[in-house]
């Protein structure tokens, strides 16, 4: 077991909130057509009601932090959030589209000691990048902040969503991130709006173009290993958790709001009315999502793909039931081994999904 | 006799997991998780106070151990945690003293 593994066994054994992802604002100077939050400010919490949900954390042990949005930069305090979360000894990674990020911006960020900047990148070209995002120029802007932060020696990862309007485009942007000495991560999950808009998800790719993704050398290496069929469950696999959400990680929207995870909208309590700790250790929606092991999940469990799908629980809540299957990583198990999933068949059984090779994402 | 001062670097985040610091440099990404008594020097280092002191009034203080056995293995300790460049290590008071990272214990 790795330092880092055994430091997240510790966390769970003890119930820290190792991980927080805190979104700052939900402003956004991009209008992505993707993007599931309202851009609206309804009520952002204050500088100082950050500073002191950020003492809250550190105390709580929160030790991996990851400010986000929106877009960061269009909160004028970021940079004194910043520094007083480095001041606290936060891991700080920031996620941002960098269009306002300029030379003296990425000398401000190395200075406070960032562990990782993500940038958003849709595509290496302009015209379609810029048609996702609605924003004239914002592919140069982003790359020209990425060049600034390589520039200050910053770990930078272009993270390229994949979606119907830009899927011929990952290999480009892959190129793109060699060029630029970047990391780079491709994720083609699209999720619902935070309102419970499902009509964004006509924005995910075929299951075609996932299988091509899942079968391509260069973005997952060993195909065979990926793609390989699921292991049988055991004892160990059905006494899993799902994923660190409510265990180990929270999030936390613009307005104080705690849920377990950014795609987990699950309502535990509001910062503004409680300790975080209060929060963390005396929700009852948290001690539901905690009690939760694969062998309760009524379809997934008697499901192959079991002890290695990417079942996402917010997912699932957003599709009625946090124990329920997620319908996108159902599609992404079979895509990746060929292998309906249990929830496929079910469906399959009762007519509501029509034969298995036309199973497309929800509402698709 | 030269002293020696100890500083907690900026470019470091750090916080106190179930009793034992967990230590990363922002700079390479190195991760370190101290016992005890390596802890114990981490949290002391604030860069005013010799090293000679530290040892001294906290490790001797609080574990049962020889003075001359701790003065070397703490300067190991700062040795090499210096070389990944999470301490900062002078002959001189530092101006700034570093923040102190806080946790669970």
């Amino acid at each position: 077991m790795s330092l880092m593994q055994q430091m997240n066994q510790r966390a769970f054994d003890l119930g820290i909130p190792l991980g927080i992802h805190l979104d700052v604002t939900y402003r956004c100077n991009e209008r992505c057509v993707h993007c599931y939050l309202d851009h609206d400010d309804h009520g952002e919490l204050t500088t100082t009601e950050i500073k002191d949900i950020l003492d809250q954390l550190a105390e709580a042990g929160t030790f991996f932090l990851t400010l986000s949005g929106g877009e960061v930069l269009m909160r004028r305090d970021f940079f004194d959030i910043l520094e007083y979360a480095r001041r606290l000894t936060f891991n700080v990674q920031i996620k941002t589209n960098g269009v306002m990020i300029g030379l003296p911006e990425a000398q401000r960020i190395r200075e406070l000691g960032v562990e990782q900047v993500q940038i958003s990148v849709y595509s290496h070209r302009p015209e379609v990048h810029d048609a996702i995002t609605k924003l004239p120029g914002s592919l140069q802007k982003s790359i020209r902040a990425i060049r600034f932060l390589k520039s200050q020696g910053l770990n930078v990862v272009i993270a390229n969503v994949m979606m119907t309007a830009n899927m011929g485009d990952h290999m480009g942007v892959r190129a793109l991130a060699r060029e630029l000495d970047v990391i780079y991560a491709l994720d083609p999950t699209i999720t619902p709006k935070m309102d419970g808009d499902l009509s964004i998800l006509n924005l995910r790719i075929p299951g075609s173009e996932l299988n091509a993704v899942f079968h391509n050398e260069d973005l997952v290496g060993n195909v065979a290993e990926f793609c390989a069929p699921p292991p049988p469950p055991d004892d160990d696999i059905m006494e899993a958790i799902p994923c660190s959400a409510g265990h180990t990680a929270a999030y936390i929207t613009p307005y104080g709001d705690v849920f377990p995870c950014v795609q987990f909208p699950l309502p535990t309590g509001n910062l503004r009315q409680k300790r975080f700790l209060e929060i963390w250790r005396g929700s009852p929606a948290l001690e539901e999502v905690r009690s939760i092991r694969a062998k309760d999940l009524p379809v997934c469990s008697t499901c192959s793909h079991v002890g290695s799908c990417t079942r996402c629980p917010g997912l699932a809540y957003v599709e009625g039931s946090m124990r329920g299957p997620s319908t996108a990583d159902c599609e992404k198990s079979f895509h990746r081994t060929g292998i309906p999933s249990a929830n496929m068949l079910r469906k399959a059984r009762v007519g509501t999904a029509g034969p298995l090779v036309q199973i497309q994402p929800v509402m698709a | 006799m030269t002293e020696t001062y100890i500083a907690r670097s900026t470019a470091i985040a750090a916080r106190v997991l179930g009793g034992e610091m967990m230590v990363m440099s922002a700079v390479d990404s190195t991760f370190f998780t101290l016992n005890e008594v390596a802890t114990v020097i981490w949290q002391a280092a604030d860069g005013k106070t010799p090293l000679s002191t530290i040892v001294t009034n906290h490790v001797c203080a609080q574990f049962e151990v020889e003075p001359e056995a701790a003065r070397r293995d703490a300067e190991q300790f700062v040795e090499s945690l210096a070389r990944h460049g999470i301490l900062q290590v002078s002959d001189h008071p530092f101006e700034n003293a570093p923040a102190a990272p806080g946790g669970s214990r």
